[in-house]
């Protein structure tokens, strides 16, 4: 089967439709999906639902998809640094569901697991537990969580075969595998495609078996908080 | 007289052992990595990463390794990279063995808020309810009273709660206190600061 496509406006050709849900792999700019963001900009496609953990910033990663005001939906863990979002919340333009950020995770993998739903500790006694079961496992109290599917998941990579095998470069892996897993169509740009058999089998981070489609394409990966030391105090 | 955000994270640095895996958050826990001398402690950064280096020299800023305060960071020789799911996993698996977290409120009961003001603008809770959750124990280092003198260590938190009873030890610029049945317990004053001055910048029942 053919997973390599020439462009992010092709990979997603027959995939995005209005009212869809998007997982997106990423952690603030660090590993996002710009390029696919990018094409589902161009593409128009409006009223989405992204679980993602961030919101991006005005003019990159999801933030472009709130300037043309593409999304109806977020579920995130942290919304920062993005006055674009703040103000299409507070004017209830923008509908927007808190998550804390590992609940989010496992909500991803459990989701693309197989797994509907999952008891956590985490939220017990706040205004994340409200409205959920409550079960008392050996003493202690656990909220239950759902399990996330997604219509499309959309992902970043470092490098990948033909087959979809993929590896990640530091930090950047993130939120990107938990996302590849929840869809039900997963596409990843990657920086660089190498010919199968090049990559270590022992050194794939996600197995082509989530990946059904996949573009090669220059990233500008910014950064958010350029933090240095000096040289001479070092 | 009582400490400087430079001294509340040395007297933080004092509760990490050798050989532990720490979380530090954002704002004078992260000063704490200043103060760890020789132990042996490799810290946790939540977005996917253990064994978090300083910051990188100017010029070798990488895009793709940050903190969780979304900062250019640098690696260590025993540095290793995961998934966040694999990274809550260990958080709230209970493998972690402290986190080091700043507080706007923290009651006699345990209890921490750290999220949310309503009514300001609210940005969200990161990880900070995982960890509280799920870690060893839970160090909160904060000023002891509000810009307008007012205890921010409380009998009950006023403002949205992070966790419910998961905070172990306060360390704030005129003291430390264990949480412990029935209120707080004085470890230590600051330099400076006599206990009835502790005693009296503190809301909450002291035992």
């Amino acid at each position: 089967m053919k997973k390599v496509y020439d462009s992010a406006t092709e990979a997603l050709d027959g995939l995005l439709f209005d009212g869809m849900f998007i997982a997106a792999g990423g952690f603030g700019l660090c590993g996002i999906p710009e390029l696919l963001l990018q094409a589902i900009k161009e593409a128009g496609t409006k009223d989405l639902t992204f679980a993602s953990n961030n919101a991006g910033v005005d003019d990159f990663g999801i933030g472009i998809l709130l300037q043309t005001r593409q999304v109806k939906k977020m579920i995130s863990s942290y919304v920062g640094e993005n006055a674009e979002f703040m103000r299409q919340y507070l004017s209830g333009e923008l509908e927007l569901e808190f998550n804390p950020q590992g609940t989010l995770a496992e909500r991803m993998r459990a989701g693309g697991c197989g797994i509907p739903g999952f008891y956590t500790k985490t939220g017990v006694g706040t205004v994340i537990a409200e409205g959920k079961e409550v079960k008392n496992f050996e003493g202690q109290d656990y909220i239950l969580e759902r399990g996330i599917v997604a219509d499309l998941s959309i992902v970043k990579a470092w490098k990948a075969d033909a087959t979809g095998n993929l590896v990640f470069r530091k930090t950047a892996r993130n939120f990107n595998p938990p996302a590849a897993m929840c869809g039900k169509v997963c596409v990843v740009e990657v920086e660089e495609i190498v010919p199968v058999g090049s990559l270590d089998p022992d050194m794939i981070h996600l197995p082509g078996i989530y990946v059904h489609r996949l573009i090669q394409g220059a990233h500008e990966k910014r950064i958010e908080q350029r933090t240095t030391r000096n040289k001479e105090s070092a | 007289m009582a400490w400087d955000r430079n001294q509340m994270a040395a007297r933080a640095a004092q509760e990490l052992q050798d050989g532990m895996y720490v979380n530090l958050g954002i704002g004078i826990p992260t000063l704490v990595a200043n103060y760890v001398g020789d132990k042996d402690i490799t810290l946790q950064s939540e977005n996917g990463m253990l064994g978090m280096g300083p910051f990188p020299f100017e010029g070798e800023e990488d895009s793709d390794l940050i903190n969780a305060g979304k900062q250019t960071i640098t690696e260590l020789p025993r540095t290793a990279y995961f998934d966040s799911a694999t990274s809550f996993g260990m958080i709230r698996g209970g493998k972690i063995a402290a986190a080091i977290l700043g507080a706007m409120e923290v009651a006699e009961n345990g209890d921490l808020a750290n999220w949310m003001i309503p009514g300001k603008l609210v940005k969200g809770m990161g990880g900070a309810m995982d960890l509280v959750a799920g870690v060893g124990r839970v160090i909160v280092v904060m000023d002891h009273t509000s810009k307008h003198g007012e205890s921010k260590v409380l009998k009950e938190c006023t403002l949205p709660l992070t966790g419910k009873g998961v905070v172990d030890r306060i360390i704030t610029n005129m003291g430390v206190l264990d949480v412990v049945p029935g209120g707080l317990k004085i470890i230590e004053c600051a330099e400076g600061v006599t206990e009835d001055e502790l005693r009296a910048a503190t809301q909450a029942t002291i035992v």
